[in-house]
């Protein structure tokens, strides 16, 4: 059909007119103006940015990424996005790109670690990687290198990156940002299911009546779905009700029925309190026959420490000491007195920290030991604890408490809890995590339509590939651990690899790989698609041990931040849109695009940098016998079984792990990528010089294919399916398992669950295996005489005490300091900062406190103060009358400024099970700059 | 980012801004004059946005010696002298809300500085017995939404003008909508309260759209006016408009306008064509 000019310009006014007034055209109609556009192309594709997994259609003309809509088929967002999201057409284009290779070096050229940056080719970079990693390898073994991975990595990433450090070094010090993002909720699935990820999805948001929000401004920081809850909430209001548990009013209470504003780390004795209501108060509401037929009860240590070093680290200074000497043994604080007296503790005891080596151990109870531990969690004890706003009275806060719990166990009233950072980024984040379930599943609400405890993930792909693909320093692919030599074996016969190749050995993880760096243990470190040095606690430790001390430095990125600027070595890689990859969200959802453009520059992207490594290496340089610190036995030599795989000492890592015979068999070019480019396959139109310095021509196969279809292998038959590579570049993702080309909404639940329906337990299995063989014994410790028990297809109800924060405010720092996110900047901003829109919109992190505070402090809105901890200072400008309004005594300082760099404030404190950091905690000073 | 928007919100040197301030003036004087007599001083001070507490506009310009005080006395240099190519009265001191808007100083530097009372004090204090300044009973403008322009009414999670208002969920306020298109999301619509906007244009300011889609406008342009002859029958309040309406009746007996008209009949017995 041909549009003549007028044609077009009636038909698209046509268009306009009806889309304001909600009109919805005739079919053929609506299509005529899309014809027209005939210069550009629309291709599906996915949000950069957080974990909610909003699709969008990107348009591409000459080669560049000239805008983007909301993809009205996505299922998440029907065409709607967020303020970020909005401007996906304009991350990867800020005038300050990486595009070339980076060294530091001396005047002659070569590398110096005091030296100034200056372009390189490729070859020189790894020409100069290859000698470092190789040196450090040589000196501390696989252990003494190490990876700070991502949650933003594409599947394909993930993969390759995990697969050349467990499979090719050898080395499990391999550690995702994800650390920091949901680790306590990965803890919290294994322990009580078994198995990661969510069991419900989004659409629980429609199904449900009540929302309760816990830790989570879902309002800011997963805006689409927070819309969605809005609708929801618009449909029936009076039925509907929205409860937001925050420690500082922020923009989610804006909705909420009622707001409970919390003391920091109460949340512990608010589910106990919930839990106790039911067990003693409302024992109707328990739902018996759910709790007989498919759940246990269990406990676990609580002497674990706080994830901290010890006081007596040569690097602490003697401020550090006060907080640090906790991770040792603590006093016990009256409320600790009373919330681990079942243990036999009291007020001022001193609880001698045992077990930080075995901080997730835990065993089976009794129902009534269960109800006899939350005894102590009494209206009056819980709210005494938690009430977080001095100025509200404590009756109020009361009924708030009462009232949340009534909703919780009306019957027939579907519940969800939502939770992200503020359950995760905490000290006891892995109980917290449990507490939620533990509520949840005592009501017989989870895993059902409308009805769940829901972690919501911050990244866009922690599910996806931090979590699913396992670049975690104890994990493989599908939910697999280093230390099971089962998943080891399935592993190594997947990879092709010589029995033994795999270390056993948990590696680093996020903040043990800065700590190893500061102590010398690790001395080659590469950063993809991370940036470690403005997103970890007491950062002031990690830049110094990158700067000062024997080490090469690797970052690999798009735009310069704090962690390339710490760096020896900067390579530049390219972004999202420009190349193939996928994302998983936080409903399970897996999502592919097509690479739509050439990277700009000299950028290469990260599957090509990892690959490219990898034919520096030779069989015999890395597989032979390997020491491990803390493994008796050193790593095995394997070399001398390489003859059965076809392999010899001298075959290349890059030719056993990605160019081997299964790889090339996905041809390049593929009917899938019909119009399409692929720039690891077949190079592109900037011939750029190659890590040989030849023109990069590319690999010849169509090697993302091939690396989502083998590592989609560890998944299949064992609840983690995915579809095959070409069906997800048709459909608006899916939601694994998908099993018989289904898609799976509700797991465990054997209505919608294949596998919870062949375990054949009823209308629930939950059928994770992991930590499903346990002790039984009383609240205080196992007992060995009762023999361990089998838990198949059961879950877990944890009973977790509520035990203090290690740095609560005093007299000398008598603040709060919560830090996160603002809905306009994405983590530490090397993108959003740079959309010119978004960056005048919010400009640089405020210090947002209470008027009152303010007031006593002698300053006022917009003036400059300084926020000091223990271990460093930040200025910034207060805001008393912003989006977030802390109750006194509490300031917040969002962490996305490298210029206010709050993370030299925060204290590297983690909860001990998921070594996850609490950002949310700790104490500080204001005073006026 | 260049330097110079990193610069936006500091507080740099003011001295250094009145200087390059008036250097800029200095050196279009000449252009200025020629131009300046061209444009009619009424017309072309319309649109633009003056100081807190400044006077109705034609008493401001009466009033306002030029002397840069407040200028000076402004810590973001959100404040400026017009000069000549400005098309505004020049001199006189004003903002443009999408450049630096007023970030609402709680003590209102800029005010007691002027010598003359052009921007005075008086109504921008509170009513309690020791009156203290009250930024938010500033008027300088009233911030006017453009809703096919704006995001949020496409159904965008936007609001950014909603969070960086000083008046935050007062000045504006979140209008929730169901989106019958999707089905499952809702519109957070930002809406302007004209009670309550103080016109500081920082929702101006942080526009995320090319051409903000939420403006500033003075309040002379900005704002309506209902006639008095109707008044709200569900607000006692808004008799007060009664207050000084002309009850005067014309009793001249002179009923001449009526007598013509009927006096005028011919086109009723004209035939339609």
């Amino acid at each position: 059909m041909s549009l003549s000019r007028r044609n077009f310009i009636k038909s698209s006014a046509v268009a306009t007119v009806a889309a304001a007034v909600g009109i919805s055209l005739p079919k053929q109609l609506k299509a005529a103006p899309q014809k027209a556009e005939t210069d550009w192309r629309w291709d599906k594709a996915v949000c950069r940015f957080c974990g909610t997994g909003c699709g969008i259609m990107v348009a591409t003309r000459n080669d560049k990424i000239v805008a983007v809509k909301g993809d009205p088929a996505a299922p998440v967002n029907r065409g709607l996005n967020c303020i970020k999201g909005y401007f996906n057409a304009k991350i990867m284009y800020g005038e300050d790109r990486l595009k070339v290779p980076l060294m530091r070096v001396n005047e002659n050229g070569q590398f110096d670690k005091h030296g100034k940056f200056k372009p390189i080719s490729w070859k020189r970079a790894f020409d100069e990687m290859e000698k470092q990693l190789k040196k450090s390898l040589k000196e501390l073994g696989p252990a003494g290198i190490g990876i700070f991975g991502s949650g933003q990595y594409t599947v394909q990433e993930g993969y390759a990156a995990v697969k050349l450090m467990k499979a090719g070094f050898r080395s499990n010090n391999i550690d995702p940002n994800a650390r920091h993002c949901m680790a306590s909720a990965v803890a919290g699935f294994i322990q009580t299911f078994g198995i990661d990820e969510p069991s419900g999805c989004y659409d629980d948001i429609e199904l449900t009546d009540t929302v309760v929000t816990w830790g989570s401004n879902m309002s800011e920081m997963h805006p689409i779905l927070w819309s969605r809850v809005t609708d929801r909430k618009l449909n029936n209001p009076d039925k509907v009700r929205i409860i937001n548990l925050t420690t500082f009013t922020n923009r989610t209470s804006d909705l909420a029925d009622t707001e409970i504003v919390f003391r920091p780390q109460t949340d512990l004795a608010i589910w106990n309190y919930i839990a106790r209501e039911i067990v003693y108060n409302y024992p109707e509401a328990i739902d018996r026959e759910f709790i007989k037929k498919h759940i246990v009860f269990s406990t676990g240590v609580v002497d674990i420490g706080y994830g901290m070093r010890k006081p007596d680290h040569p690097d602490f200074t003697d401020k550090e000491r006060e907080t640090v000497k906790q991770q040792v043994s603590k006093k016990l604080s009256e409320a600790e007195g009373v919330s681990l007296s079942y243990l036999g503790y009291k007020e001022g005891d001193i609880l001698e920290m045992k077990n930080t080596k075995s901080a997730g151990k835990h065993w089976l109870i009794s129902f009534e030991d269960f109800k006899k531990a939350l005894a102590p969690y009494t209206l009056d004890y819980v709210a005494e604890v938690s009430k977080g706003n001095e100025d509200e009275s404590l009756e109020d806060y009361k009924n708030k408490l009462k009232e949340l719990t009534k909703l919780y166990v009306e019957k027939n009233r579907k519940v969800v809890s939502f939770w992200t950072m503020g359950m995760n980024q905490h000290t006891r984040g892995t109980w917290v995590n449990e507490q939620a379930y533990m509520v949840h599943f005592l009501l017989g609400k989870q895993a059902k339509p409308g009805s769940g405890a829901f972690s919501l993930t911050g990244q866009p792909s922690a599910c996806g590939t931090a979590r699913e693909v396992g670049t975690f320093s104890h994990r493989l692919p599908a939910d697999m651990v280093v230390t099971n030599p089962k998943h080891r074996a399935i592993a190594e016969k997947i990879w092709k690899l010589p029995e033994g190749t795999i270390n056993p050995k948990v590696g680093s993880h996020v903040m043990k790989l800065h700590r190893d760096i500061e102590d010398g243990k690790i001395k080659f470190v590469w950063v993809q698609v991370n940036n470690p040095y403005q997103n970890t606690a007491s950062a002031r430790h990690w830049i110094k041990a990158a700067r000062k001390l024997d080490n090469f430095i690797v970052v690999s990125d798009g735009y310069p931040g704090i962690s390339a600027k710490v760096a020896d070595l900067v390579l530049p890689s390219a972004m999202i849109y420009e190349k193939w990859g996928a994302y998983g969200n936080a409903e399970r959802r897996t999502q592919h695009w097509k690479q739509q453009v050439t990277p700009v520059g000299d950028a290469m992207p990260d599957v090509w940098q990892i690959v490219e490594l990898s034919k520096r290496f030779k069989i015999r340089e890395v597989w032979g016998e390997a020491q491990i610190p803390g493994l008796d036995n050193p790593l095995p030599d394997v070399t001398n079984k390489l003859a059965d795989l076809g392999y010899n000492p001298n075959t290349t890592l890059y030719e056993v792990l990605f160019a081997n015979k299964e790889a090339k068999s996905y041809a390049w070019p593929d009917p899938i990528g019909k119009g399409f480019q692929n720039t690891e396959s077949e190079g592109d139109k900037r011939t750029v010089l190659g890590s040989d310095n030849k023109e990069w021509k590319g690999y010849g196969f169509f090697i993302q294919k091939y690396l989502w279809e083998e590592y989609r292998k560890f998944g299949e038959g064992h609840g983690h399916d995915y579809a095959d590579f070409d069906t997800y570049h048709k459909v608006r993702g899916l939601k694994w398992p998908v099993v018989d080309g289904k898609e799976t909404q509700w797991r465990f639940n054997a209505k919608y669950d294949p596998y919870a329906q062949k375990a054949g337990t009823g209308e629930f299995a939950f059928y994770g295996k992991a930590l499903k063989n346990l002790p039984v014994g009383d609240l205080k410790s196992p007992n060995p005489d009762k023999g361990k028990q089998k838990l198949d297809n059961k879950a877990k109800i944890f009973f977790r005490p509520f035990m203090d924060a290690p740095e609560i405010p005093d007299k000398n720092y008598p603040f709060w300091l919560s830090t996160g996110r603002v809905l306009e900047h994405w983590h530490s901003g090397t993108m959003t900062m740079r959309v010119p829109e978004l960056y005048r919109a919010v400009p640089e992190a405020l210090c947002y406190m209470n008027p009152k505070d303010a007031g006593a402090l002698g300053t006022k809105q917009g003036d400059l103060v300084w926020v000091e901890s223990r271990r460093g200072k930040v200025k910034c400008h207060v805001d008393t009358r912003g989006r977030n309004r802390p109750p006194k005594g509490l300031v917040y300082v969002p962490w996305f400024d490298e210029k206010v760099f709050i993370n030299r404030v925060t204290l590297d404190a983690t909860c001990p099970i998921s070594k996850q950091t609490d950002f949310k905690k700790c104490a500080v000073k204001v005073y006026k700059a | 980012m260049s330097e110079e928007k990193k610069k936006a919100f500091q507080a740099t040197s003011r001295k250094d801004a009145i200087k390059t301030m008036f250097k800029g003036t200095g050196y279009l004087a000449f252009g200025g004059l020629v131009w300046g007599g061209y444009v009619d001083n009424k017309k072309k001070t319309e649109l633009v946005l003056r100081p807190p507490g400044a006077l109705k506009e034609d008493s401001f310009i009466k009033a306002c010696i030029k002397c840069g005080l407040c200028v000076e006395a402004c810590p973001y240099d959100t404040l400026k002298l017009a000069i000549p190519s400005d098309n505004k009265v020049v001199g006189t001191p004003y903002f443009i809300a999408r450049d630096i808007p007023c970030y609402m100083c709680t003590d209102i530097p800029c005010v007691p500085v002027c010598p003359t009372g052009a921007l005075e004090m008086t109504s921008l204090y509170t009513e309690d017995i020791i009156p203290k300044p009250d930024v938010n009973k500033i008027r300088m403008g009233l911030a006017v939404i453009n809703k096919e322009s704006c995001i949020a009414f496409w159904g965008i999670q936007c609001d950014a003008c909603y969070r960086a208002c000083p008046l935050l969920n007062e000045a504006i306020t979140i209008e929730y909508d169901k989106n019958e298109r999707t089905g499952k999301h809702a519109f957070l619509k930002p809406v302007v309260n004209a009670d309550a906007c103080t016109g500081c244009g920082i929702c101006e300011h942080v526009c995320v759209t090319e051409t903000p889609a939420i403006k500033v406008l003075p309040l002379a342009i900005a704002t309506g006016k209902v006639g008095s002859h109707y008044i709200k029958g569900w607000d006692p309040e808004d008799e007060k408009r009664l207050k000084n309406v002309n009850s005067d009746v014309d009793n001249d007996k002179d009923n001449s306008g009526a007598i013509d008209y009927l006096n005028n009949s011919d086109d009723l017995l004209e035939d339609e064509e």
